[in-house]
């Protein structure tokens, strides 16, 4: 009977469900720390709605960093890419030659739309390109458009924020972000947030790209050993190129959400979201060495980000002190996923030994 | 599950291990188990050795060979079972634990740093490293003692490790053993990366050890050279122990059979086939340093080995006809076509490589058989852009099954597979590819004698279907009798291709060796 112990802690670690398991937990936590010392808000479907809706923002542009994180790379671009996508949105709603109201509104709405995700994908383009031209580590080339991509957003923001006029901003747009307005929402009746829509389907689609696409598998073929893939054929640099440049896709969705819930385009708003893209994927299981991912992963760990940060708001615990939890939760679970992918025997051996059976 | 195998008391570092004749072992072993999941990799082994002892290991791939020297040296945990050495109670709690009590493991991928000099590699880990300048002048004999005592006398210990041959490194392994004082010292297949002539220094060293009182367990698949350096051996079956005795008083045959649960008759198999047309040229074939201006032609429905030693530009060539390395002059045409260079264009033509690097190249360990199988071949198995998952594993199954590799699922990592049925997958990738020209550097690296034959087999096999194969190999006995036609490489050249009737063992190690640029005459 004693040794059941190891082996139930063992077979925990070992599954795929560590994020579920983790989320449950901190969900668990919050409930009754939040009800006890506070007015036990947290568990009421109001803000169950904020979290989730929070929480898509930062998943969708996760999506693509999964996929790059499973091929092996980093990208230190996405955030400030996020508010230029964004940055490019707003001027185009700011200039926009009629109001929301005009029937040829479409055209411009279409026009920024196309451009938005287009800026999106270049961004995504030019880094895969560089990676794969100079072969300089993703770290170092994306930590360097990081701060091109800022510039670019300040030059065409001309270095302050664009604020799109009310009447140029169409209702179905503010929609897709609303925060916890539970009879606001772009498809009447359905209640759930419009951005918890629109990332839930995108995660599916990428889901399915991962498992059943000779690109998905690629992917992980390349993320786990490059030479590997070399020597069976796939062409690294144009996967290098392909994965960067979907990945911008999802930064520019993600770009549009973030402008739905502002309703204004500020480059210099992205700094530091890029961490927490990563975080996102790496609670979920993601790894830094590549060839490790889960789709599901990363929407559990966008989601354990919003809780802790909400729960620590409605605890009024002060920001500066959720940044430190969050970056603990971050630590542990690198700790815990290293456990789960078994090296690291010395942990096991701390248990109670099973010997003497 | 497994039956308790001992009833022992709690352990305790001062307990001793009982018994008359046993207490004289140096190193003593009993009944350890070890499972991985579902896998029994061990089952209440036991085996004994004697001061200046060298013990063989042998067995089947997959056999647990690796497992319990791992074991041994601390890198896995038992789950059942005791060590003593010197009648004393040895429970390592980590690989340097053990180096510690004197047990250090020479892993088949070695295990330096390449980037840190000589010196700081054997140093590594060593307790009062780093200390005082004084300190540091004592342990500089230290090393130089070490390494003068494996025949590195001419190493400058500040030089870089990366920078030395995959001997030398092997060399420095041992002297880094030494110099933290090793009474055991465990070797998983130390022969399968070396030249032919480091072998036979390895071999003195290791007899060098041996008269200094070290005890020696030493895996090989080779059985010749078993015989050459142990005294003792001991067999693994599935886990288990069976049978150990003195190498002198037992045939090949019988470990053979011992091995392999059964008879194995024929260790190269002939499956008839008829080399045809020449289809497959390659022109002039120039890279940097290697190949060296190299020109041959193919036959469909043939065996050609190429034989030469290590360093000469063998793995270069193939991997040149495959396009994988950048390439100064050179084309290779197939049915009169020429193909460019480019993986994808010559695997569309019909190459397939294996690589001579299964653990960094050849596989990616983190992911599954079926995965590693599948990899760069999905297309057969799009249905409107999708991936069948099912189709794709079943495939990946049989061919495992074909291939006889031993894996309790197809969805298992092939980090979890011994080395041996490692390179079964890797093959089974090839043959998956439905490459016509088959590059196989080294296929039977690390392979044991049942399988290889099996392996010899289906290259026949292949032949008779009419696909060309391309053989590297170090081992003579098998180019010998497994191709039609050789051709040697010395220094980036081929020298001389001849129909197999025509070499002898001899001639090919004078051509390999040749040293002038005219090539060598019988
Ligand atoms: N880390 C691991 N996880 C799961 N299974 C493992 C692991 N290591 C080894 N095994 C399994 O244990 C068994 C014994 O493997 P081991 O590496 O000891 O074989 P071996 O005798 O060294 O074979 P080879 O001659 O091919 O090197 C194999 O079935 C292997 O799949
Ligand atoms: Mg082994």
């Amino acid at each position: 009977m004693a040794d059941a112990n190891p082996n139930w802690i063992k077979r925990l670690f070992t599954s795929q469900l560590g994020p579920v398991f983790a989320l449950v937990v901190i969900v668990v936590f919050f409930s009754i720390a939040e009800s006890i010392l506070a007015s036990g808000v947290f568990t009421s479907t109001r803000n169950l709605r904020v979290i989730m809706s929070s929480a898509a923002l930062i998943a969708v542009p996760a999506l693509g960093m999964t996929i790059i994180i499973i091929a092996a790379g980093i990208d230190l671009s996405a955030g400030t890419t996020l508010t230029l996508c964004g940055t490019v949105f707003a001027l185009q709603l700011q200039n926009s030659p009629v109001p929301a109201s005009d029937p040829a509104f479409v055209g411009t709405m279409l026009w920024a739309l196309l451009l938005t995700v287009l800026t999106g994908c270049a961004c995504g383009f030019l880094n895969g390109l560089l990676i794969s031209a100079t072969r300089v580590v993703p770290f170092i080339v994306t930590l360097g458009t990081m701060t091109i991509f800022l510039g670019i957003g300040q030059i065409i923001a001309g270095e302050s924020t664009v604020y799109a006029p009310k009447e140029n901003i169409p209702q179905w747009l503010s929609l897709c972000f609303t925060g916890s307005q539970p009879d606001k929402y772009l498809i009447p009746g359905v209640l759930i947030p419009t951005s918890v829509i629109i990332a839930v389907v995108l995660a599916i689609a990428v889901g399915l790209l991962l498992r059943y696409t000779v690109f998905g598998r690629n992917v992980f073929a390349i993320g786990s050993s490059e030479s590997t893939a070399r020597l069976c054929g796939i062409n690294v640099p144009v996967m290098t190129v392909a994965v960067y440049t979907l990945a911008g896709f999802f930064v520019a969705i993600g770009g549009l959400l973030y402008f739905a819930d502002v309703k204004n385009g500020n480059p210099t708003d992205g700094t530091g979201k890029e961490l927490e893209i990563i975080a996102a994927v790496v609670l979920g299981g993601g790894s830094l060495t590549g060839g490790r991912g889960s789709i599901l992963g990363t929407i559990v760990g966008a989601l354990i980000i919003t809780v802790i940060r909400n729960g620590c708001t409605l605890l009024s615990i002060p920001n500066t002190y959720t940044h430190i939890i969050i970056g603990c939760i971050i630590i542990a679970a690198v700790i815990v996923d290293q456990l789960r992918h078994g090296s690291p025997e010395w942990f096991f051996r701390l248990l109670p030994a099973r010997e003497g059976r | 599950m497994e039956p308790a195998s001992t009833n022992r008391s709690p352990a305790s570092n001062i307990e001793t291990a009982s018994g008359d004749e046993d207490s004289l072992a140096l190193f003593q072993v009993r009944g350890i188990s070890k499972r991985f999941g579902p896998t029994r990799a061990l089952v209440d082994v036991s085996l004994s050795v004697q001061v200046g002892e060298v013990l063989a290991l042998i067995g089947e791939n997959g056999a647990g060979k690796s497992t319990l020297l791992k074991t041994l040296s601390g890198a896995h945990f038992a789950d059942a079972g005791e060590m003593f050495i010197g009648g004393q109670s040895y429970r390592p709690k980590g690989p340097s634990d053990a180096r510690q009590r004197g047990v250090a493991m020479i892993y088949q991928e070695l295990n330096l740093a390449p980037d840190l000099s000589v010196e700081d590699n054997i140093l590594l880990g060593q307790k009062g490293t780093g200390g005082g300048l004084l300190m540091r002048s004592r342990q500089r004999d230290v090393v130089r003692q070490a390494l003068d005592s494996v025949g590195l006398e001419h190493l400058d210990p500040q030089s870089v490790v990366g920078d030395q041959s995959v001997a030398t490194q092997q060399l420095i392994e041992i002297a880094r053993a030494l110099a933290a004082n090793a009474k055991i010292i465990l070797f998983d297949e130390p022969t399968s990366s070396l030249p032919q002539k480091d072998v036979a220094r390895l071999f003195e060293i290791v007899r060098g050890l041996q008269a200094s009182g070290i005890g020696i367990i030493y895996i090989s698949h080779f059985l010749e050279e078993v015989r050459e350096v142990a005294d003792t051996y001991s067999v693994l079956r599935d886990g288990h122990n069976v049978g150990c005795g003195r190498i002198d008083e037992i045939s090949d045959d019988q470990i053979v059979s011992l091995m392999v649960g059964r008879d194995v008759n024929d260790l190269y198999p002939h499956v008839p086939h008829t080399p045809g047309l020449a289809w497959v040229q390659a022109e002039g074939i120039m890279g940097t340093p290697y190949p060296q201006n190299v020109s041959l032609s193919l036959r469909r429905g043939e065996i050609f080995g190429i034989a030469g030693l290590v360093g000469a530009g063998r793995t270069e060539l193939v991997r040149s006809l495959f396009a994988l390395d950048h390439l100064d002059a050179g084309i290779v045409t197939v049915d009169g076509t020429i193909v460019p260079h480019k993986v994808r264009a010559r695997m569309n033509a019909g190459f397939g490589l294996l690589s001579e690097n299964r653990k960094t190249e050849g596989l990616a360990q983190d992911l599954s058989l079926t995965e590693n199988i599948t990899m760069g071949s999905l297309e057969n198995y799009t249905e409107l852009g999708l991936i069948n998952l099912v189709k794709r594993q079943r495939v990946a199954s049989d061919l495992m099954t074909k291939m006889e590799v031993k894996a309790h699922s197809s969805s298992q990592l092939v980090s979890e597979l011994s080395g041996g049925n490692q390179q079964k997958v890797a093959i089974a990738r090839i043959l998956h590819q439905q490459a016509e020209i088959l590059l196989m550097d080294e296929p039977t690296k690390g392979i044991d004698v049942g399988t290889k034959a099996e392996i010899y087999r289906i290259m026949g096999t292949l032949a008779a279907e009419g696909k060309t194969i391309v053989f590297v190999s170090s081992y003579l006995p098998e180019l010998l009798s497994v191709c039609d036609r050789i051709g040697v490489m010395n220094r980036g050249e081929l020298r001389e291709v001849r129909d197999v009737a025509d070499w002898t063992e001899e001639t090919v190690m004078a051509t390999a060796i040749a040293i002038d640029d005219t090539t060598n005459e019988e």
